[in-house]
């Protein structure tokens, strides 16, 4: 198996817990696993992106070359776009649907709705709202957001549930819980609304 | 032994650690600040009290290191590639006076300038220094070669540099360990002139670094940092060095076909150099950073065919990837599919809102709009971002601390009004010593020390000159009436204004200390407090 990741986001929006809980799920199942991130200037509310590969063979680089990346998993739907020339021809792109606007020129929010529901495989979340209503806390909205990519990605999905415990369980079980939910909560909506 | 998740700065920390190491010293630097911090927060370093403060700046952290080195025990020290400059004048003397405990330099590079001002290859460093030079190409690797970088150091009595890029730094992969080594105990040199580099000392001792050098160099060939590969086919031959080895890799899918010589060990393997260039037509340089390798294989007299980045087969400037490996290897690539869209726009990096750099900026360009002959010398730090819309209030950025000096030199040509802004750290780093140069003179310069009590761009560590500004500046000689210390805040929009106002009608040295600590750092620390009650 192997599962090329494109993560994006903006800088503060924590895109990391997600290539942590992915890198958990990684390396306690002996796969492979590279993980580029982004830090210094661009996380001042800039755009990041971060290279998530895992394999059950070794990975060499530990960028994604253009046109094979599996998954484009962004937190912010701008975000998502900006790195399609990644994504391989029958990759999925995974997204939420609530726009960070700090920039002056931010597109017109019907035009950026329109661009991801032409995209021919996407699945859009409005993540906070899933967090809240399946998790009871909007700040497991990046959790929904694996949770959401979970179909797509080649290891089983309980690798993902461990990974969330082995990252939460130090802040409680209450934490543990909530994003235990908030991943089967995005689980269930890629399921029922991929497109 | 179950692997770990390690970034590789991370990897090369952990090395340090196992390798016995008794002290870190660095100044904070995006892509190495996070070796530093690995450290920090290691049980074993805190158990065994391994010194792990950060330093005033590279150069007093290498100098640092260099006495722990003086003094029987292991140093390692760490700093992104431009920090090397900072640090050259210990560093080039370190490989003359020669080391006693192993000492290792970290070179963090960062090529397509990710957060940086220039890409320089620290690979230069080490050949001008005459120092062996290692270069991981990923996490395992720089765990690995940093354990062996200290035993390397020892037993040539030199220091070593290891060379890292933003890419394997700031990518995590699972990595082994093995258990630590001991400390070093303390022992002293044997002979007390070897650190003495009067010229009579520094003649014999440069003459022994000298004499090092072919051995060093045989050794490349037998170190199992270089590999040689034999491939089938032979019009082609490839020189790998570093992380370029893994995107080489990548495309062939961890087959090629042509013969290929893997460099993580410099000076290059010369014998495997030669028989590559005499079994295959052609030669093929990768290499991240300045095309090293591939000037030393042209020269100027040479008839090898060798391609690299000098011939433009791949972009002179920028980080390679498996996508421009491939180019230059003539293999097509999977097409991209789709376009980015045209509605997606460029988000850059801002000061965070309610950041006090904002009141900074918003008062010093409302009092600017009055001297159209005036210009603001910057310098390295999140308030680099005033260069960017909306605020576009600073006109250099050039080094850390230059810009006291710019402006004292500007200021000396006849500009006016010269305004500087530095942040408290940069201060501390490089800038005190500019303000001494324009005490000294009493040239007029309006100076900014905007003060956020941390190192915020590389994410919040402790500023060394907390809490001892106005102190310094007092120390140094600045006017108590020309010392002025302003909380920046919305409401205080006026009184900054007014100040700033005054003080560049004042033709002298004045300093200005707008501060209010860094919000992301104060959003850290209470967090933390809450999490330790």
């Amino acid at each position: 198996m192997k599962t090329d990741i494109i993560l994006a986001g903006v800088g503060g929006q924590g895109i990391l817990s997600i290539a942590a809980v992915l890198g958990s799920a990684a390396i306690t199942n002996n796969l492979y696993m590279k993980q580029a991130e982004t830090h210094g200037m661009s996380q001042r509310g800039g755009d990041v992106q971060s290279h998530a590969r895992l394999s059950d063979r070794p990975v060499y680089s530990d960028l994604i070359a253009r046109g094979t990346a599996d998954i484009i998993l962004s937190v912010e739907p701008m975000e998502a776009l900006r790195y399609l020339p990644y994504l391989k021809e029958d990759g999925y792109v995974v997204t939420s649907s609530a726009p960070l606007v700090n920039v002056p020129d931010y597109p017109p929010l019907e035009a950026l709705r329109e661009a991801l529901e032409a995209l021919p495989r996407r699945v859009i979340v409005d993540a906070e709202a899933l967090a809240r209503e399946a998790a009871g806390n909007a700040r497991a909205s990046n959790v929904v957001m694996l949770g959401a990519a979970s179909p797509f990605i080649e290891i089983p999905f309980e690798y993902l549930e461990r990974g969330v415990i082995a990252i939460f369980e130090r802040k409680g079980d209450g934490v543990t819980d909530m994003n235990l939910k908030a991943l089967r909560a995005g689980r269930q909506f890629a399921r029922e609304h991929a497109g | 032994m179950q692997k770990q998740l390690l970034l590789g700065v991370e990897a090369v920390a952990r090395g340090a650690i196992d390798a016995g190491i008794s002290g870190v010293y660095a100044y904070p630097g995006t892509p190495s600040t996070e070796i530093t911090e690995y450290i920090q927060e290691s049980r074993v370093a805190i158990a065994r009290g391994i010194h792990r403060q950060w330093s005033a700046n590279e150069k007093t952290a290498m100098e640092s290191a260099l006495g722990m080195s003086y003094a029987g025990k292991r140093a390692l020290v760490c700093m992104k590639h431009v920090g090397m400059n900072v640090a050259a004048d210990c560093f080039m003397n370190a490989a003359v006076t020669g080391i006693n405990g192993g000492m290792v330099v970290v070179a963090a590079d960062d090529p397509s300038m990710h957060s940086s001002q220039n890409e320089q290859d620290s690979r230069v460093y080490g050949k001008f220094a005459l120092v062996p030079v290692l270069e991981p190409a990923d996490q395992q690797e720089a765990y690995d070669m940093t354990r062996h970088a200290f035993d390397l150091s020892e037993q040539w009595g030199l220091p070593v540099l290891l060379r890292v890029t933003t890419r394997m730094a700031h990518s995590r992969a699972g990595v082994t360990t093995a258990p630590p080594n001991d400390e070093n105990a303390l022992h002293y040199p044997e002979d007390r002139r070897q650190f003495v580099l009067l010229p009579v000392n520094a003649r014999e001792r440069y003459r022994s670094l000298l004499g090092k050098q072919p051995d060093i160099a045989r050794e490349s060939d037998a170190s199992p940092c270089n590999r040689y590969t034999d491939g089938e086919d032979r019009s082609l031959g490839i020189v790998a060095c570093g992380i370029a080895y893994n995107y080489l890799m990548e495309v062939f899918d961890g087959r090629p076909p042509h013969p290929v010589v893997k460099v993580s060990r410099y000076p290059l393997p010369r014998k495997m150099i030669e028989r590559l260039a005499a079994e295959c037509d052609r030669l093929l340089v990768l290499e991240e950073g300045y095309p090293v390798v591939e000037e030393l294989l042209r020269g100027y007299l040479a008839k090898e065919p060798v391609a690299g980045r000098l011939d433009g087969t791949l972009p002179r400037d920028g980080e390679l990837d498996a996508d421009r490996v491939a180019a230059a290897l003539g293999i097509p690539r999977r097409a991209t599919t789709m376009d980015v869209p045209g509605i997606v726009v460029a988000r850059p990096p801002a000061l965070c809102a309610g950041c006090s750099h904002r009141d900074v900026y918003r008062a010093l360009n409302e009092v600017m709009t009055a001297y159209p002959g005036g210009r603001v010398f910057s310098d390295i730090g999140c308030y680099t971002l005033g260069a960017l819309p909306p605020f576009q209030s600073i006109d250099t950025t050039v080094d850390m601390g230059a810009s006291i000096t710019m402006a004292k030199g500007a200021a000396d040509a006849g500009l006016s009004p010269a305004v500087c802004v530095i942040g408290d750290s940069t201060f501390a780093h490089s800038g005190m010593t500019g303000l001494l140069d324009c005490v000294t003179e009493g040239t007029p310069v309006t100076i900014i020390i905007s003060d956020n009590e941390s190192v915020s761009m590389t994410g919040g560590q402790d500023s060394a000159a907390a809490g001892r500004v106005e102190a310094i500046c007092r120390g140094i000689g600045v006017e108590e009436a020309h010392l002025r210390v302003l909380h920046p805040v919305p409401r205080n929009h006026d009184e900054l204004c007014r100040v700033i106002r005054d003080e560049i009608e004042y033709p002298g040295v004045s300093v200005i200390v707008p501060r209010r600590p860094c919000i992301q750092k104060a959003s850290r620390d209470k967090k933390k407090q809450q999490r330790t009650p």
